[in-house]
């Protein structure tokens, strides 16, 4: 019963030392598997997210989807900087971002992409900022996690195309994730179920990296965890190393 | 040819009058029409020429040729002939506006105004009928031969006027234009004591200004959508900035802060020596209650401020929301609003699929699928083999027959099958068959990928 008090106290002492950081409210992801790996429980605003798919556009469309649903449960407007101009709005409204809140900004470059998220993290009271950027130096990330800081806005980048050899560099940002597709159940009739995504938490701030397998997001944006996967024999285990 | 003899050949001829005070007067309105669209430096050339300074202008349309054909269009419409041209110094594009044979719009690429103006002729450099004849006696009939021979000759003989306006049009010596502003627009302008040339200095002014506009804006009960800032440098040469809000503002900090933002495009050469403000678009702005004593929690945040500064900074229609239009081709499912305009209210139709990647246009590709109308069973993009582990479909979309542009121009009837697929990675895309295999009308069968899903 100590040790968990313990170590609250251990991190809100670190927390005080990495800097007076106001404390921003977090967004669970509404799946206890997940949250408890996340420091405050859930996507945290005010915070730098990073989150990357695969040179697979399969793998780039899930990443959309994966932060177009957790911008859907964010309440505000949202500000989605492109360079590309192969998104599909329909396809967020399906995931719960409804189009009258989503306004696009075609920056065109990945200079002008992260000056535009600056820009937006200037203000407050948006629901979430995203930036489709191909590279970002941790120079840049550490500019936008201190604006996110300061006016409590989710900031996000979507690397698009990123490769998974782990070459990119330093980040500031609070979590780094990466969404692959995943092969969903089959259902022996012509049609396909629910999407499956493979969900890697590769880096988070006072947390470790996790690997899930979830289900897609429904239409108000949330992700569920597989049926046939909760109760298999690895997941009992991992919730015994966590306990 | 005289009235008489152009009577006698075409009868029913009818015969206007010149008016030259009426021509200036349609120049004028044509020149501030530009202003409104295009520039903020205009100014009219009298007979039928117009001069526009696009320096820093020509990014809101995606370059000079997008800007120039769009102009063209426009004026088009109204029923006038017109000739354009780009070019580094107003001379030279005078020069190849009149001088193009086909009428074409040409544009100059910055350098090259000497090797454009020398196979022109003597008479593009806005000299006088009698000095372009005597000189063209004396066989010159190009500029390249008269950049090439000894000047002081022949200025002696026609004046300092003749090499005066060459050197203008090779950019020697300045040429500024004297800009025009609507007339019942609000102005103010402020003379400097001594020039100014530092970022800081210009901030001030700019601070200034932005006060003085807005108490005239105010006492008119009007709010600026767009606000010119002229600074008139010491040699003449104007420099401009423009700026555009969301919604009509007569909030001075608001407005100061969007031209700070383009301090840096303005080159001020040996120094700025007063800088006007004008305000050539306003519509009108009621008084308001401050609403300082309620929370600004409450309610949705306000965006003008952030629309106004990403729209200065990346073009007006870089910024928008996506709205639903109906169209049966996915493609064409998203129409345009402006990103502060009402909330619709309405979204897709949820039961569709829809990709969050789409592959515009749609890329063929090599696909293994029994016949009828059953799934891929394998496909082949861009090199690499993708082998399909389960699929969904087909979801029949018929091309919109009564369009005459895009691909129903070549096929008014196409039909596309769409699948959903699933690689057995977990992949899932987006593919269609173009035809439905009875009528040929309806498309090749051949098959294309047009997008990814979650």
């Amino acid at each position: 019963m100590q040790q968990p008090t313990l170590l609250q106290s251990l991190r809100d002492r670190i927390a005080q030392i990495e800097g007076g950081v106001r404390r921003h409210p977090s967004l669970p992801f509404g799946l206890d598997a997940i949250d408890r790996h996340l420091p405050g429980g859930g996507i945290a605003a005010g915070a730098l997210h990073e989150v990357a798919g695969s040179p697979e556009l399969a793998d780039d469309a899930a990443a959309t989807i994966f932060l177009a649903g957790i911008l859907a449960r964010f309440e505000g407007p949202v500000f989605w900087c492109l360079r590309w101009r192969d998104l599909f709005a329909p396809a967020l409204h399906l995931a719960g971002l409804h189009p009258d809140r989503v306004i696009f900004v075609e920056a065109g470059s990945d200079t002008n992409v992260l000056a535009a998220i600056e820009e937006c993290l200037r203000h407050e009271g948006l629901g979430g900022v995203v930036g489709e950027v191909k590279t970002v130096t941790s120079t840049a990330t550490k500019r936008l996690q201190l604006a996110a800081e300061k006016s409590g806005v989710p900031a996000f980048i979507l690397r698009r195309a990123a490769k998974a050899d782990g070459k990119s560099g330093g980040s500031a940002a609070t979590t780094r994730w990466r969404i692959q597709a995943a092969p969903s159940e089959r259902l022996d009739i012509p049609t396909l179920s629910r999407p499956r995504w493979s969900v890697s938490l590769e880096r988070v701030r006072g947390g470790d990296p996790h690997l899930w397998t979830v289900e897609g997001c429904d239409a108000q944006g949330r992700i569920a965890l597989p049926a046939d996967l909760v109760d298999r024999p690895a997941a009992q285990e991992d919730r015994q190393a966590a306990a | 040819m005289t009235v008489t003899r152009a009577r006698s050949i075409v009868p029913e001829l009818m015969i206007v009058d010149a008016d030259p005070e009426d021509d200036l007067r349609g120049l004028r309105r044509l020149t501030l029409w530009a202003g409104k669209h295009y520039s903020p430096l205009v100014a009219p050339d009298p007979p039928d020429g117009i001069w526009l300074d696009i320096t820093g202008c020509a990014h809101r349309f995606d370059g000079e040729a997008p800007m120039l054909k769009d102009m063209l269009r426009r004026i088009a419409k109204t029923g006038m002939a017109v000739q354009a041209a780009v070019a580094d110094t107003a001379g030279c594009a005078h020069a190849v506006a009149r001088q193009v044979q086909s009428g074409r719009p040409t544009i100059v690429d910055p350098g090259k105004a000497r090797a454009a103006l020398s196979i022109l002729p003597i008479a593009a450099l806005r000299i006088a009928p009698g000095v372009a004849d005597a000189l063209h006696r004396m066989g010159f009939t190009r500029i390249e031969q008269l950049i090439a021979e000894p000047r002081a000759p022949l200025a002696k003989r026609f004046g300092k006027q003749l090499y005066r306006r060459l050197d203008q049009a090779l950019g020697q010596i300045p040429e500024p234009i004297e800009p025009i502003f609507p007339p019942a627009a609000p102005y103010v302008r402020r003379p400097l004591l001594e020039p100014i040339g530092t970022a800081e200095t210009i901030a001030q002014v700019i601070h200034d200004l932005a006060a003085d506009i807005v108490a005239q804006l105010t006492a008119e009960g009007r709010g600026a959508r767009r606000l010119d800032l002229v600074c008139e440098r010491v040699d003449g040469h104007p420099q401009a900035i423009r700026i555009g809000t969301a919604s009509p503002s007569r909030d001075a900090a608001h407005l100061a802060k969007l031209l700070y933002q383009r301090i840096e495009t303005i080159d001020p050469g040996m120094g700025i020596e007063a800088m006007s403000l004008v305000a050539p678009l306003v519509e009108p702005l009621g008084a308001r209650t401050i609403a300082a004593l309620v929370s600004p929690k409450g309610g949705a945040p306000d965006l003008t401020a952030l629309v106004d500064a990403l729209a200065n900074r990346f073009g007006q229609r870089r910024l928008y929301r996506a709205a639903p239009r109906s169209s049966t081709m996915p493609e064409r499912e998203i129409g345009v609003v402006a990103p502060l305009a009402p909330p619709g209210g309405v979204g897709w139709d949820d039961d569709a699929p829809r990709p969050s990647r789409m592959i515009v246009p749609p890329e063929p590709v090599e696909v293994t699928a029994m016949l009828p109308d059953h799934p891929p069973a394998m496909f082949i993009w861009r090199g690499r083999r993708h082998r399909v582990a389960q699929a969904d479909g087909p979801e029949r979309l018929h091309g919109e027959w009564w369009r005459e542009a895009g691909h129903e121009a070549e096929m008014p009837f196409a039909v596309r099958d769409y699948f959903q697929v699933e690689t057995t990675t977990g992949g899932r895309y987006w593919l269609f068959r173009l035809g439905d295999g009875e009528r040929t009308a309806t498309g090749p069968m051949t098959w294309f990928i047009h997008g990814a899903f979650a």
